[in-house]
């Protein structure tokens, strides 16, 4: 009696609770699809203005309406790039490390510090790095504190995908290599290393994309300048997610659609980033 | 030449020696910036947190950022009220969404999608989420802390997802089979043996997703507004949030230097607790990975 209840009652609710799953998962598509629709439309004012001088121009000026963001696209790519030579290896070595080297009762402290590592707020790197590491190490505000606390900060998101990636190799490679003769690193450079080549460098592209994104431990410490197109990396500079943060409080209406149109921008690289880098690590997982 | 393999000393065990070597550096830089960070904070924020304890915690931030005094209490209400608004709204859809991809898009091409869109929509930056809002929401409806909350629940949907399918990858397919041989609906078999059993790894994933939109400030930006005395309303006024004030403080006074330390340690104590209770939680386990 009771089993024919259950089924009697739950076609509809069945159904139902489907429908509702399929939305939830929708909205992924949603919300992606009206972040790309609405800032796009609100940016449109500045993009028509300047065409592609938005992107070519360096001239970032409120006052004279003229809105050029090379160099913030320049100060988002340089500090990213910093901060990824920095966090690479450190990342390399540690997840190695924990997963090759580290006894079993190791592991899980170590995940544990990996943890949280990648909770501390980026507003605390960010006044950390202004209080203490510019003012202490006479790094200034500048592209290369930015880099460090970027790289600070995308070192536990590497490592821990490059660790999952790492911990796919068959132990049978592994102890056929050891077999051999081979030494620990030996045997990383021989079966770790070329198992997991692909999904490392999808790990390191997400970082990448991360560190590119990353807004508010760069406004502090990049310094806010503008038209900065340096290599010299102790120049103070400018990102695209700190103009944004930074200049957002005082601006007028066509200034906020240049910082919409700079946020429309900086979608667009990380999205063409992330979509390399999933597609990356999905293709390296189904190996 | 054929190397001595059984030798002791050679240059190839040297070189394992010296990366392995390498690999412990790379473990000591990793915990640098780490006990750096935390000593500044305790160190620092320490002193304006617990002074005339517990005034830090339950009085307004003071009008005037060169004042002497303690303060943040609305703070610590507006990072709660927003992060739990943002927690409401981003699990139960994000666990709904996953139950879809495993339960039953699984590798249908519209599952696929939505699963690489989500992966895709984990690196969105966060100030883009907050310009968003501002866009959708804020220019409509003014300043609030749900605005807040609805950036925070972008950011934090994707990765519930994540977390959730893959707690669901670990259920067994025979827990499934014996609802269905008990005559249990899909949904019912879903709602009270599938959940169920994956429910610790939920819960952990979840709160490491708390964890991380709670420190978030760039959703916060334009969305929450300035607020410097206690609003519990949630949709309406303008609000504030512990990591909003540490970014809006002027530092040149070094009474809002110190309630900017404040605000930090609460903040890392927040996050770090949240982050260790979803430790514990999957360290509770019942399903073996």
């Amino acid at each position: 009696m009771q089993l024919f209840e259950l089924r009697g009652r739950s076609h509809h609710a069945d159904t139902a609770f489907r429908w509702t799953t399929i939305i939830a998962a929708t909205l992924v598509l949603v919300i992606l699809g009206l972040v790309a629709a609405s800032m796009t439309q609100r940016a449109l004012p500045v993009l028509q203005k300047m065409g592609p001088e938005f992107l070519t121009s360096s001239k970032w000026s409120a006052a004279e309406d003229h809105y050029g963001a090379l160099a913030f696209i320049f100060g988002t790519l340089y500090t990213a790039l910093i901060a990824l030579v920095l966090a690479v290896p450190v990342s390399l070595g540690v997840a190695l490390f924990i997963t090759q080297v580290a006894p079993r009762w190791l592991k899980r402290p170590m995940i544990y510090l990996i943890d949280l590592c990648a909770v501390v707020p980026s507003v605390v790197w960010g006044l950390w790095g202004v209080l203490v590491l510019s003012q202490h190490f006479g790094l200034g505000r500048s592209f290369a504190t930015a880099g460090v606390i970027l790289a600070v900060m995308i070192t536990p998101i590497i490592t821990s995908l490059a660790r999952e990636v790492i911990e796919t190799t068959p132990t049978t490679d592994k102890e056929a290599a050891i077999a051999l003769g081979a030494t620990r690193w030996e045997m990383i450079t021989a079966t770790v290393l070329p198992h997991s080549k692909g999904g490392l460098v999808g790990a390191v592209m997400l970082g990448l994309g991360r560190a590119m994104g990353e807004t508010i431990a760069a406004a502090l410490v990049i310094g806010s300048a503008l038209g900065q197109l340096t290599v010299n990396p102790f120049a103070s500079g400018n990102s695209m997610p700190a103009v944004i943060a930074n200049e957002w409080g005082e601006a007028d209406d066509l200034h906020k659609s240049a910082l919409i149109a700079l946020a429309v921008a900086l979608f667009v690289l990380t999205i063409i980033v992330n979509l390399i880098a999933t597609w990356i690590v999905q293709r390296g997982r189904r190996t | 030449m054929i190397p001595d393999l059984r030798a002791k000393h050679t240059w190839r065990s040297r070189k394992s020696t010296l990366m392995t070597a390498l690999m412990i550096a790379a473990v000591v830089v990793l915990a640098i910036p780490l006990i750096a960070v935390l000593y500044s904070v305790i160190s620092r924020g320490a002193g304006s947190a617990l002074s005339g304890f517990p005034d830090f915690f339950t009085k307004e931030i003071p009008a005037i950022s060169r004042r002497e005094g303690p303060g943040m209490g609305p703070a610590i209400l507006g990072t709660l009220l927003v992060t739990g608004a943002a927690t409401l709204i981003a699990v139960p859809l994000g666990v709904l969404g996953a139950v879809y991809l495993h339960e039953y898009g699984a590798s249908s091409r519209f599952a696929r999608t939505v699963r690489f869109m989500a992966m895709v929509m984990t690196g969105v930056p966060s100030i883009v989420m907050g310009l968003f809002v501002y866009v959708m929401w804020t220019m409509r409806f003014g300043y609030s802390a749900f605005g807040g909350a609805l950036g925070l629940a972008c950011l934090m949907l994707p990765v519930v997802i994540g977390s959730t399918e893959q707690m669901l990858r670990l259920v067994p397919t025979q827990l499934r089979e014996a609802a269905y041989a008990l005559g249990a609906s899909k949904s019912r078999t879903i709602i009270t043996v599938v959940l169920p059993a994956a429910l610790p790894g939920i819960v952990s994933g979840a709160l490491l997703a708390v964890a991380r939109a709670a420190g978030e400030t760039a959703p916060l930006l334009f969305a929450v507004g300035a607020a410097k005395a206690f609003n519990a309303h949630l949709f309406t006024e303008a609000n504030t949030a512990l990591s909003l004030q540490i970014f809006n403080s002027d530092l040149a006074f070094p009474a809002a230097e110190g309630r900017a330390w404040g605000a930090a340690l609460t903040l890392v104590a927040l996050t770090f607790l949240m982050t260790i209770t979803a430790r514990v939680f999957t360290s509770r386990l019942a399903l073996k990975r």
